[in-house]
């Protein structure tokens, strides 16, 4: 299974992202063999509709599971869309949110904020 | 760090007069003006030092490479934003800015790819550090992106505050992009109302578009005494709304005296300071 | 005759001036450009004769035609379409309705259909012609129902008064371009000056002859004022400050409708300006 989750670095010991949509780049960690990989987020430059090309490469990144603190509308109907599964993580750690979810104690995020309307929101 | 930022809906409400006293009263370390297309906070808050720079590239626009250009108008006409000229003389089609939106439809069509896409200057970020930070901008006439220089308005300011709990944020009129893009992520919202029937108006398209975001909200009434009958339908409106009312402040011409003096209007001693004084105390409790 | 009434900041009297320019010509037009927070109507209260809704293009895929080459979604530089489940998904609050998505496509998969942005309400006050623009809540930007605002050929004879949104911003671009004459609202702060010099540097772009109102003077110094005179600009009007004509306004009341001492006030502005367009349009010619 792969997991994806919006980070603040390229390293795996790094803080989760605050935003989805303009995160500088994604951790996901593949279950099978315990291995990280980084895809750098060209949308977080975007003027505008960012969360929808960030979702769009997290979808053709081929993750199962997002881990994110928040999503936007835009964002989450391309994601879910795609049947992948999205989870609240709970702090910002990005190592307690890989044990957490496969110990399954994340909740599947529900508040799914409205878009930020293009142009350059956060 | 908690943000507040303050709101009007409508213009010329006093959002800017009511965010630079509420700053000084607070003594917030952190503090930003997301009026990118007029910013004013800078005239009032005493700057000590001068401010670093930095260009903001925005959306990019289209460039029309003359010496290859040919003139066949298949560019003009497929162009839905009228954003495109002819000059006879120059031998060339060029495209206009300012009302250029980079949609990138005539670099496709041109046959002989005369035309490129580019990022250019659209206006200047702007960062006052010393014992406070001080987090600005000004967008280029014409520009269209507003939201993003607010986004980065408010980043430049996280960014450098980082031991701060509390920053303020003037915010923009209106309910469009960079009022959008100012709320975002911020824990309460302020709305500065006037007691005008356009007043009243704006404030409820400004409300409607603030409550899509959850956030806390208070209203507080500028220059109430023009029309006092007004002021408590907007407080009777709050009610209904289960917004919460933190004060009326009275209109004051000592006020524009202190503004035109380069202060705030907690700077000096005048009735709309210190009625400001008592919606800050208000608000403190709920923070 | 097309008069665009502006200023850098909200708040300074643009409605005021506006309406009450329109009220007191022997026969108007005035058209309330500024579609996200439209004021105007409040004060006309005009009997509405007709409605028209603005509408901009939005793509529409065919999905049996498509063969996911995604070359749409590489294409549109505004993120409005994403791949996803094998078939294209229009994200419409973010389409600028630039129609490149259907130029790329070459499957002819993409067609595009109608969608509201707003609407122009069209009524009449007295001898005042009002065309309100209104754009709904979340829409990005007003811009298309400026340009169908203005898109109405007038006689030459007919005047127009603009209400330009606040600001310099592309909007504002739109709603001046074509004006014989730009009127600058200014209030006497050093907010307010330094909002004038904004909308002073977009006239001087756009080359239209143009003056200073300055609303809600005190006895105080008037940085407005001061700047007006540093760079030789024409002060057309003065309105001092009146707690009464707050009040009036605070109700939605057009002054000149109801004061003569307003009426005068705003027929001399008018008179002024039509003055000034003559001799600049003979002077051009």
């Amino acid at each position: 299974m792969r997991i994806l989750i919006p980070v603040d670095e390229q390293v795996k010991d790094t803080d989760v992202c605050m935003s989805f949509g303009r995160a500088p780049y994604y951790l996901i960690y593949n279950t099978e063999d315990s291995t990280y990989e980084f895809i750098k987020n060209i949308a977080a430059a975007s003027p505008g509709g960012a969360g929808i090309q960030a979702a769009q490469i997290v979808v053709d990144s081929q993750a199962q599971v997002l881990l994110t603190p928040r999503c936007g509308k835009n964002a989450a109907d391309i994601i879910l869309g795609a049947n992948m599964k999205v989870y609240k993580t709970l702090n910002p750690s990005v190592q307690y949110n890989i044990k957490a979810f496969l110990d399954g104690q994340l909740n599947p995020l529900t508040e799914i904020h409205p878009g930020y309307h293009n142009h350059g929101g956060n | 760090m908690q943000q507040l930022l303050v709101l009007s809906g409508k213009g010329g409400t006093g959002k800017t007069t009511v965010a630079s006293a509420l700053i000084q009263l607070s003594q917030a370390k952190a503090f930003a003006d997301c009026d990118v297309d007029a910013p004013n906070l800078d005239l009032v808050m005493h700057q000590t030092v001068e401010p670093m720079t930095t260009n903001y590239f925005g959306m990019a626009k289209a460039i029309v490479d003359e010496d290859v250009c040919i003139e066949c108008g298949q560019c003009q006409k497929q162009c839905r934003f009228d954003a495109i000229v002819h000059d006879q003389q120059r031998e060339t089609y060029f495209i206009d800015h300012n009302a250029c939106e980079g949609c990138g439809v005539c670099k496709v069509i041109c046959p002989v790819g005369a035309i490129h896409l580019e990022s250019c200057i659209d206006g200047q970020l702007q960062l006052y550090k010393a014992e406070r930070i001080f987090s600005t901008a000004q967008l280029k006439m014409g520009s269209g992106t507003s939201g993003m220089l607010v986004t980065q308005v408010k980043k430049q300011m996280m960014e450098q505050a980082i031991n701060t709990d509390f920053a303020i944020i003037d915010g923009s009129p209106g309910i469009g992009c960079p009022v959008i893009a100012s709320i975002s992520g911020v824990d309460y919202v302020l709305i500065v109302a006037e007691p005008s029937i356009s007043g009243i108006s704006d404030m409820e398209r400004i409300i409607t578009t603030a409550s899509r975001f959850g956030v806390k909200t208070f209203i507080c009434v500028n220059k109430y005494d023009v029309n006092t009958e007004y002021t408590d339908k907007i407080e009777d409106y709050a009610k209904r709304k289960h917004l919460e009312f933190v004060g009326r402040i009275p209109y004051d011409t000592q006020a524009v005296k202190a503004i035109n003096q380069g202060n705030t209007i907690v700077d000096i001693d005048c009735a709309s300071g210190r009625a400001v004084g008592q919606i800050y105390e208000t608000i403190k409790k709920r923070l | 005759m097309k008069i665009a009434v502006l200023s850098g900041k909200g708040g300074t009297g643009k409605t005021l001036v506006s309406v009450n320019l329109a009220s007191v010509a022997e026969k108007a037009s005035y058209v309330d450009c500024d579609v996200e927070e439209p004021n105007g109507h409040l004060f006309f209260k005009p009997m509405i004769e007709h409605v028209e809704s603005v509408k901009v293009k939005i793509p529409k895929i065919n999905n049996e035609k498509c063969t996911g080459c995604r070359k749409c979604v590489d294409f549109c530089r505004f993120n409005a379409l994403a791949y996803v489940n094998h078939s294209v998904k229009v994200f419409e609050d973010v389409c600028h309705s630039c129609g490149g998505c259907m130029l790329v496509c070459p499957e002819n998969a993409i067609t595009e259909s109608d969608k509201p942005i707003g609407r122009i309400e069209r009524g009449i006050s007295e001898k005042v012609q009002v065309h309100t623009g209104i754009l709904n809540m979340g829409e990005a930007s007003g811009v298309p129902i400026v340009k169908q605002l203005l898109k109405n050929d007038t006689r030459e004879d007919e005047l127009v008064i603009i209400d330009a949104p606040p600001g310099s911003a592309c909007i504002v671009m739109e709603s001046i371009k074509d004006a014989d004459y730009c009127v600058l609202v200014a209030e006497p702060t050093i907010f307010g000056t330094q909002n004038l010099s904004m909308v002073h540097e977009l006239v001087e772009l756009f080359e239209i002859p143009f003056g200073v109102v300055l609303n809600k003077c005190l006895d105080e110094d008037n940085p407005a004022e001061s700047y007006c005179n540093d760079h030789k600009i024409n002060i057309i009007g003065k309105i001092n400050y009146s707690q009464d004509l707050a009040v009036l306004s605070s109700r939605g009341e057009i002054v000149s409708r109801i004061d003569p001492q307003y009426q005068t006030i705003f027929k001399l502005i008018l008179e002024h300006i039509v003055e000034e367009v003559g001799y600049a349009t003979t002077s051009r010619t």
